[in-house]
């Protein structure tokens, strides 16, 4: 009895040197993630719970704890409202000990964020927001841009319409900074391939009348209407559209569009309409078997597939994980090098890598939306037209520009 | 040209949903003097009504479009009996707060049940397509929504202004007490309008729900427009409920065309005008 005790003694003072360094390197002994989204506003279905359960399918499949700490997922609801936003960054970086936010959608609330994480040298990776100066004249040291971006949303749509024969444009932008951005960089890829644009037409954010708008579209004469906007926005636009009959002799051009607005717009409104994406879960068994898992999850009320930002998150998570395991902390300049220094290739993303600029370029896909003839079972949505590599997908980083990345 | 007619023709379409609901919202405030915060969470759930009956029960647009501000109206009834006639007796203001917690339980509840993405409630067959009137495109649902917004304002203002009804009603928003006294049922003639004013709105609601699509938060951006409609009308005025909605529809028209990023605050521009120089608004009456 006293030997076992003793050698019990002896193994809890070999094991302490070891537990304080593993306590050391892991910041407050555990990694702590907080998910920063819209819970109940415009782009709660399309990001919101979604993408807290992602992160949290992703710490659960990485084991739940990393160098022996626990991981622990907390969120909160910005309300699309940038100084909500940066009022939790701040409290949960100065006190609720958190590593690193995650998803942030809404331009305004990335930077917004993004400043406070890098003065406290925390991690910001962003899945929702869509703005490409986010890598680019604003990016900071500590900020990864994961699923995707304006520029690429832009490319893929906006090339590949004007190469089919749609080469005058009109534009429907939301008026804030990122349906602005948006349009300059779709104007951009339309001028560049030989296209023109006649118009544009500026609303605010969350209308619910499209028409008026509409209206000018239809009087530019146009070929295409692209559409500026997100969410709810997007989904009106493309409903009224069909109602004044400018779908289909003009045709749409989603520039920012989720598999969530497809399903709540239906096929039969949705038909033909041209879209870029950075993931659909019916692409091959990878995306299949994660995506199923992902809408059979008890958390899911609502079934859902996974939206490409959901999708991305859980993918940015993993990423970040095995980065902490493999620097052996979570202080983040080792771990954010580490991020860009090893390659993504999941289910999510194909042939990713995380540039100097924190930009994560990885494959895309343009599609068409299927008709309700064309689709053959639940959520059968898209028809894959073209894969578009990492390197057409988006912008280099000499383009992006971002000062810390581009030598001088 | 051509751009304006069209503009102030689709203004006259939203302006027909202004008068629609600002006409509920006078009337409650006439004579139960309730300022309503929740009729645009009951133009919503009018929508959501539509959509349930569609989607799960099979019941199509046309018999929705009674059966749904019928449902809205029960609604308004029950919450009328239980609760916000226990207010009465208190300042308004305490009716305002309430509706305005209700407006919020009532989104939340859709939200937390539906999402927020919403849903597509198709255009009744015998209204889909349109016609090209020279200056733009037409759908045929949308001149179906002005002409029965019209129509129902019209029915609602001749039954106020010119029934025996209509006259117990006014005599009501006067002098309650003196009413009652000649044995009118004053407290069942409250429920009852209570429940035909938020009927109205679940009754835009229907009508709006092939044209937006139904989320839960579909009343919430309206309101506040329909409460603006009401005060630059006067508080309370069926008639000034109606003339400004149309009239208001028609201006942020005009503003679309013009200069479509003030489209969406044009409205209060004239509300804050309208109450310096008349603060009781064009057709209201001083107290």
């Amino acid at each position: 009895m006293k030997r076992v005790a003793s050698s019990l003694m002896m193994a809890a003072l070999l094991s302490l040197p070891a537990a304080g360094r593993a306590a050391d390197k892991i910041s407050d002994g555990v990694v702590k993630i907080g998910v920063l989204t819209d819970m109940t506003g415009f782009y709660s279905d399309l990001s919101g719970p979604g993408s807290v359960l992602a992160v949290k399918m992703a710490v659960h499949d990485f084991g739940g704890k990393v160098l022996g700490k626990p991981i622990e997922v907390i969120s909160a609801d910005h309300q699309n409202k940038a100084d909500i936003a940066s009022t939790i960054a701040r409290k949960w970086f100065d006190e609720d000990k958190v590593d690193v936010i995650m998803d942030l959608p809404n331009s305004g609330t990335a930077f917004a964020v993004m400043p406070v994480a890098a003065e406290k040298k925390k991690l910001t990776i962003l899945s929702t927001a869509a703005t490409t100066s986010i890598t680019g004249d604003k990016c900071t040291a500590y900020n990864i841009h994961y699923t995707y971006n304006n520029w690429m949303l832009a490319n893929g749509t906006g090339r590949e319409v004007v190469k089919s024969g749609g080469n005058t444009w009109f534009f429907i932008t939301a008026d804030y900074v990122f349906g602005k951005s948006l349009e300059e960089d779709t104007a951009n890829v339309v001028k560049a391939a030989g296209g023109k644009v006649l118009g544009y037409a500026r609303h605010p954010q969350n209308s619910s009348d499209f028409s008026s708008y509409l209206l000018q579209a239809q009087a530019s004469g146009a070929k295409v209407i692209g559409m500026a906007n997100a969410g709810g926005d997007t989904i009106n636009t493309i409903k009224q559209a069909k109602e004044f009959g400018i779908t289909p002799k003009q045709t749409l051009a989603g520039l920012l569009v989720f598999i969530s607005d497809i399903h709540s717009l239906g096929l039969e409104t949705a038909k033909g309409m041209y879209l870029t994406t950075s993931f659909y879960w019916d692409y091959d068994d990878q995306t299949r078997a994660w995506s199923k898992k992902f809408q059979n999850h008890p958390d899911n009320a609502k079934k859902a597939m996974p939206t490409m930002t959901q999708a991305g998150l859980y993918s940015a998570t993993m990423h970040y994980l095995q980065a902490i395991k493999a620097v052996g902390t979570d202080q983040a300049e080792p771990v954010i090098a580490r991020m860009k220094a090893v390659p993504v290739n999941d289910f999510f993303a194909r042939h990713g890598v995380i540039g100097p600029d924190g930009l994560h370029r990885h494959d895309a896909f343009l599609v068409q939306v299927k008709s309700p003839a064309e689709s053959k079972y639940p959520w059968d949505y898209y028809k894959i037209i073209k894969k578009i590599p990492a390197a057409e997908a988006f912008p280099s980083v000499a383009a992006q520009g971002c000062p810390l990345a581009v030598k001088k | 040209m051509q751009a304006l007619f069209g503009q102030l023709l689709v203004g006259l379409i939203n302006g027909s949903f202004y008068a629609l609901l600002s006409l509920g919202l006078s009337i409650i405030f006439g004579l139960v003097n309730v300022v309503n915060f929740a009729h645009g969470a009951m133009y919503m759930t009018g929508a959501f009504f539509a959509w349930i009956g569609l989607s799960s029960l099979g019941i199509g647009y046309w018999p929705s479009l009674l059966l749904s501000p019928l449902a809205v109206g029960l609604l308004g009834v029950a919450v009328e009996r239980t609760m916000l006639r226990r207010l009465y007796q208190l300042d308004n203001l305490y009716g305002l707060l309430f509706t305005f917690g209700l407006t919020l339980i009532v989104e939340g509840l859709f939200h937390h049940q539906y999402g927020n993405s919403g849903n597509s409630f198709p255009v009744p067959e015998a209204l889909q397509g349109g016609s090209n009137l020279g200056f733009m495109y037409l759908p045929r649902y949308r001149a179906w929504v002005v002409l029965v917004s019209v129509a129902v304002c019209f029915a609602s203002w001749f039954v106020i202004e010119r029934t025996k009804l209509g006259a117990y009603l006014r005599a009501g928003t006067e002098n309650p007490k003196l009413l009652q006294a000649f044995g009118v049922n004053v407290p069942l003639m409250m429920t009852l309008t209570f429940g035909f004013g938020v009927a109205l709105a679940g009754f835009a609601g229907v009508m709006a729900a092939p044209i937006y699509q139904v989320t839960p938060s579909m009343g919430s951006g309206l309101i506040i427009v329909v409460f603006a409609v009401v005060v630059i009308g006067g508080m309370g005025s069926i008639l000034g409920s109606i003339v400004t909605g149309i009239g208001l529809g028609l201006v942020e028209g005009l503003t679309k065309y013009l200069y479509p990023q003030a489209a969406s605050t044009v409205v209060f521009a004239i509300m804050a005008v309208v109450l310096l120089i008349r603060p009781a608004g064009l057709f209201g009456r001083e107290k």
